[in-house]
């Protein structure tokens, strides 16, 4: 079991003071596999990555990444290991030779070496022509190449990707996945947080982290069809007074609004959740369609996260 | 190992070369200090306005004038008939030396137990009367035929000269100064500014050690501040007549060991001050104290006691001590052993407590 998993965790707990960052984490990540960590800021996603790589010790439980037991071993896993900071973190004074160059003696290889897989990334990713260029002056979607690229030099086989795409545009975030799927494919190992909902539907498998907590966890189609939650959608031309005459009922845990439509997820225990609704909007005459729909991963994430936007007022 | 070192190296050179302002501090700070400081300490004044009282008249009390005004110190102003005319001139401000010439200086000149000379000095200025001193105990060539020692000519006599002591001391000492300043940001800013940029959170899960992260950040500095102490020592001969009495090698010796103490100072720093400018504001914190009690500007022994004791805390107190010791008094390092070995000591101190704490702050 252990020989096809990347990463094992086992009641990994980090505490700052007072405050419990990541809280009794049980993780298990398997090799040449996109693992995505979705949360929102504060959840304990850059804490749980910090504690993987070795940047932090745990407070509490265990954790091994690619059979080294952390922190321990980080030594060790060093040169098996990328790792992409969520703040952009090479140098802007440096070009993007300079800046690949630095990072792959660091990393001990040897010249000719070192000059071939450079040539290597810099194709892959585009830089060619952005060599001799200072890093300062490049884009947040260059940046992000040059930063992968830079991750992926001395060949990891694992990579740590702490919100990649949050300073990128669309296109190169696409691009950037694209790249992602590409490594996946060569076998390297993948984890990445994030808080955008398309790019957790994009990994193979997902974790919703909230308040340091695993809250879900598994194949982002399993866990919108698994739900805990009934998801009705209704489409209303007032959509105020439909809101409104949605409120107060407490098998409604979340409203969320898209155009003319809203979201409505209940307890699971409701009977018939197509039926409730519909009742209290007629209760109010308001004209609405009322639809039982399949949940989307917001939707997912809302339930699992604890209905934190409802319930409704 | 050596090549992580080496890239690291590299890679502040090149930093250092794009950041255009830091680079010209590298080489503007020591020449504007040493300008600064070289000129404003110099009380090599000239051109004093001073006037003659020749009572004697003869060609030896001329030649002596003539000799007086070739130094350059006094400027002549037309001669005074009488003493109490030359005090009236000076009280008044017109003048600020007065020379008087006996009508028996020959006499006197040739053997008697007085002065042969008076110099009669505006007293209001302290300065000017050190630089009449000076000036009296200027070695007059004795080419109109004098038979004694010009020294004993004076009645100020002095075989003191504060006028170049003063210069030739304030330069040496500079070395030092810049170093401290120079030294200390640099290597503070360097680093923490890595911290800042979240640089360091990516180096920490690279093979690098921090040992080696420490090597490679501080090198270059060793040249730079061996290239800073070479600027000044040379501006310093070439514009302020400063001479080299010891080893070139022995200086380059103490400046070493005081620049590898100024880092590893900037290194504790670095692992204390969150941002760059807390950085600036400790490396300034312990600039003050170095400048004022280190015996660059204030002799040491006029300090009292425990200021002592508190400035054998700051490396540059020592390297004042050993930069005079070698390049004024020619001594040898061995004969300032004592202050090698307390340069030393803060040296290992420092590096040991900068050492676990950089180390720590990387966690």
């Amino acid at each position: 079991m252990t020989e096809d998993m990347a990463i094992v965790a086992r009641g990994l707990t980090r505490r700052f003071g007072k405050l419990v960052a990541v809280d009794g984490v049980d993780l298990a990540i398997p090799r040449a596999r996109i693992f995505g960590f979705l949360g929102p800021n504060g959840s304990g996603k850059s804490t749980t990555i910090r504690m993987l790589c070795g940047l932090l010790e745990p407070s509490a439980g265990t954790v091994d990444v690619l059979g080294f037991r952390m922190p321990h071993d980080a030594e060790k896993l060093r040169s098996k290991l990328g790792y992409m900071t969520q703040r952009f973190s090479l140098w802007d004074d440096l070009t993007v030779l300079e800046n690949l160059e630095f990072m792959g003696q660091v990393f001990g290889l040897p010249g000719r070496e070192r000059r071939r897989r450079i040539g290597e990334r810099a194709e892959e990713y585009a830089l060619g022509p952005l060599l001799d260029q200072r890093v300062g002056t490049m884009s947040g979607g260059q940046r992000q190449r040059l930063a992968l690229a830079a991750a992926t030099l001395h060949e990891p086989e694992l990579l740590l990707l702490d919100e990649p795409t949050s300073a990128v545009d669309p296109q190169s975030r696409r691009d950037f996945w694209e790249s992602l799927f590409g490594l996946v494919n060569r076998g390297i190992t993948i984890l990445v947080s994030t808080h955008y909902m398309d790019e957790a539907e994009r990994c193979h498998r997902l974790a919703i982290l909230a308040e340091g907590r695993l809250v879900a966890e598994g194949v982002p189609q399993d866990l919108m069809r698994d739900i805990p939650a009934a998801v009705i959608e209704v489409e209303a031309r007032d959509t105020v007074a439909a809101r409104r005459a949605l409120a107060g009922d407490e098998a409604i845990r979340s409203v969320a609004q898209l155009g003319l439509r809203l979201h409505v997820l209940l307890d699971p225990g409701v009977a018939s959740p197509e039926e409730r609704v519909r009742q209290r909007l007629q209760a109010a005459s308001v004209e609405a369609r009322v639809e039982t729909v399949g949940a989307s991963l917001e939707d997912v994430f809302v339930a699992a996260t604890g209905f934190r936007n409802g319930p409704v007022h | 190992m050596l090549q992580r070192i080496f890239a690291v190296m590299i890679k502040e050179v090149r930093q250092l070369a794009r950041d255009r302002v830091t680079f010209g501090m590298i080489i503007g700070i020591p020449l504007m200090e040493i300008l600064l400081f070289g000129y404003a300490i110099n009380f090599d004044v000239r051109g004093l306005r001073a006037a003659v009282v020749d009572e004697a008249g003869t060609s030896l009390s001329r030649a002596l004038v003539g000799d007086l005004q070739a130094t350059g110190v006094i400027v002549l102003e037309p001669p005074s008939t009488s003493v109490a005319d030359l005090r009236r001139r000076i009280n008044s401000g017109k003048l600020s030396v007065g020379i008087v010439i006996p009508a028996d200086f020959e006499r006197r000149s040739l053997g008697s137990d007085r002065p042969a000379v008076q110099l009669i000095v505006d007293g209001s200025e302290p300065m000017i009367d050190g630089i009449a001193r000076s000036l009296a105990s200027t070695p007059l060539p004795s080419r109109a035929g004098l038979q004694r020692p010009p020294g004993r000519f004076f009645e100020v006599y002095t075989e003191f000269n504060p006028e170049r002591r003063t210069a030739v001391q304030v330069v040496p000492a500079l070395i030092g100064v810049i170093l401290n300043m120079t030294m200390v940001i640099f290597t503070a800013a360097a680093i923490v500014r890595e911290r800042e940029r979240g640089n360091l959170e990516l180096l920490i899960t690279t093979p690098i050690r921090s040992g080696e992260l420490m090597a490679g950040k501080l090198l270059p500095y060793v040249f730079i501040g061996l290239l800073q102490a070479t600027l000044v020592l040379v501006v310093g001969m070439w514009i302020f007549d400063v001479p080299l009495n010891g080893s070139l090698a022995q200086f380059y010796l103490a400046a070493a060991l005081f620049i590898a103490s100024t880092l590893t100072l900037g290194l504790l720093i670095s692992t204390i001050a969150a941002t760059q400018l807390q950085a600036f504001q400790m490396a300034f914190m312990t600039m003050l104290p170095s400048i004022l009690m280190s015996g660059f500007v204030f002799p040491f022994d006029g300090m009292p006691k425990p200021a002592q004791w508190f400035a054998q805390l700051l490396p540059l107190t020592h390297f004042v001590d050993m930069v005079r010791g070698v390049v004024l008094r020619g001594a040898p390092l061995v004969d300032l052993k004592v202050q090698v070995a307390k340069l030393l000591v803060f040296f290992v101190v420092t590096l040991l407590i900068a050492t676990r704490r950089f180390h720590k702050s990387l966690d």
